[in-house]
């Protein structure tokens, strides 16, 4: 086969391929969409940080302006200091609120930053003073159900001790009864 | 009686062992052939029109099969996907699905498979016809070395054809899907896109993806080309080695992607 031939074949074929890879880059792979600038690095202290994983998204307003860059355990405070990487386009205050949310219902749980009103920025190195931590179910279900049964026993003040009343009194009625049978 | 057995038993390991030594021997004059083969790089770049040549054949000559079956994949994974998937109401996680088991799996096993198949065959027998018409030994009395002129530009052709083929097929078979998905289905295109942009990482999915195509292009190029160098020069052995290479070149592949596989997800 003529040697012009097989040379335009195969950049055809080279094309296809780097096309496809820049198909697969843009239009399938995150490279447009979660590409950070340069960022600097913040810690924050949480008692829970529940199933948080490193990389995972750092939102505000729900737009993506950082990640997760390490969790470690603070074996003296016995908490969760979490260091994440924020956008330097990006400058929040001091007094930045992190929480840690769930995207979706069983979604995957990442940090949403609120701003605050401090006119002093975070730095590099700066620690996010106020924190609030992941939900865990059980927890929130317990607190619930405690809740739920302190509200029972305040509206029902009265009539309690009432119906306890009658209950021992009839038991001590059934006893005396019992009591008494051989008696009898 | 016992003496009997003891020979018998010395038999059966006596053909052990050389089953075990011959594997061995292979293996290094596999290893050796590779050496020389990166040695003699050099001068096959310096004649890159040979190169292309190869690539001709073994990467533009694989263009329809690949195109075709990848599309087909595609498809049939967005059907199986979906059919489960909305079991869970999670239909929209479809692109997700077809998306990172292309990228990640699909489309570089399946392709070395196919290359294997397509492409491997067609090198063994090639060189085992050349080795058995004596066309070998005719270049080294020229001076000119097999290993330059031969194998070198089919093991860089393979390589160099191997991650293109294989990104090729991943976008073929996202876009099967994408067909059988959003207009066949009727999930919502929005939701099919964005899913995907999500959870797909263009490092830890695109890149390794393209890492292991690498690989298998070296192993199934290697072997299809050591096979067709070391084939008895009779009619039998070369197609023998043709079937060893089709064998040999898909475990390679499967058990390699094991081990990447793993390697991958632990890091």
């Amino acid at each position: 086969m003529d040697r012009t031939t097989i040379d335009l074949w195969v950049g055809v074929f080279v094309a296809l391929g780097v096309a496809a890879l820049l198909g697969l880059a843009m239009k399938v792979g995150n490279l447009t969409s979660a590409n950070l600038g340069p960022t600097y690095s913040v810690s924050a202290a949480f008692e829970n940080v529940g199933s948080l994983k490193p990389n995972a998204p750092v939102k505000s307003a729900g737009v993506v302006v950082g990640r997760v860059d390490s969790i470690n355990f603070d074996g003296l405070k016995f908490e969760a200091i979490v260091k994440i990487n924020i956008d330097q386009r990006y400058k929040f205050p001091k007094d930045t609120f992190a929480n840690i949310y769930t995207a979706g219902l069983l979604g995957e749980q990442y940090i949403g930053l609120e701003a605050g009103g401090d006119e002093d920025t975070l730095k590099n190195g700066d620690r996010i003073a106020k924190t609030q931590d992941a939900i865990v179910l059980e927890k929130m279900i317990s607190q619930f159900l405690f809740s739920k049964a302190s509200e029972t026993k305040a509206d029902n003040a009265e009539p309690i001790p009432a119906s306890t009343a009658k209950l021992s009194d009839k038991k001590t009625a059934g006893k005396t009864l019992e009591l008494g049978d051989p008696g009898f | 009686m016992i003496k009997l057995l003891v020979i018998a038993i010395g038999r059966v390991l006596r053909g052990l062992g050389t089953r075990m030594i011959e594997r061995v021997w292979r293996l290094g004059a596999g290893a050796r052939l590779f050496f020389l083969t990166i040695f003699y790089s050099g001068e096959s770049f310096r004649r890159f029109h040979l190169v292309m040549r190869e690539i001709y054949f073994t990467g533009v000559m694989s263009l329809l099969i690949i195109i075709v079956s990848a599309f087909f994949v595609g498809m049939v994974l967005a059907l199986q996907g979906y059919n489960t998937l909305q079991k869970y109401g999670s239909s929209e996680a479809i692109g997700v699905l077809v998306a990172l088991s292309l990228v990640r799996e699909l489309g570089p096993v399946v392709t070395a498979l196919l290359f294997a198949g397509r492409a491997g065959t067609a090198i063994t027998a090639e060189i085992g016809l050349m080795k058995t018409t004596e066309q070998l030994s005719a270049m080294e009395m020229m001076a000119v070395s097999p290993i330059a002129r031969v194998v070198a530009p089919r093991f860089w052709a393979g390589v160099i054809s191997m991650p293109i083929l294989a990104s090729l097929f991943s976008m073929v078979g996202i876009l099967g899907g994408y067909l059988v998905a959003v207009p066949l289905i009727g999930v919502d295109q929005g939701a099919f896109w964005s899913q995907m942009q999500a959870n797909v990482d263009f490092r830890l999915d695109i890149v390794d993806g393209l890492i292991k195509s690498l690989v298998f292009g070296v192993a199934c190029t290697m072997i299809a080309l050591f096979e067709g160098f070391d084939a008895p020069p009779t009619a039998e052995g070369v197609s023998r080695a043709t079937t060893r290479t089709v064998v040999i070149s898909s475990l390679t592949v499967l058990g390699l992607d094991f081990v990447l596989t793993s390697f991958m997800l632990a890091v």
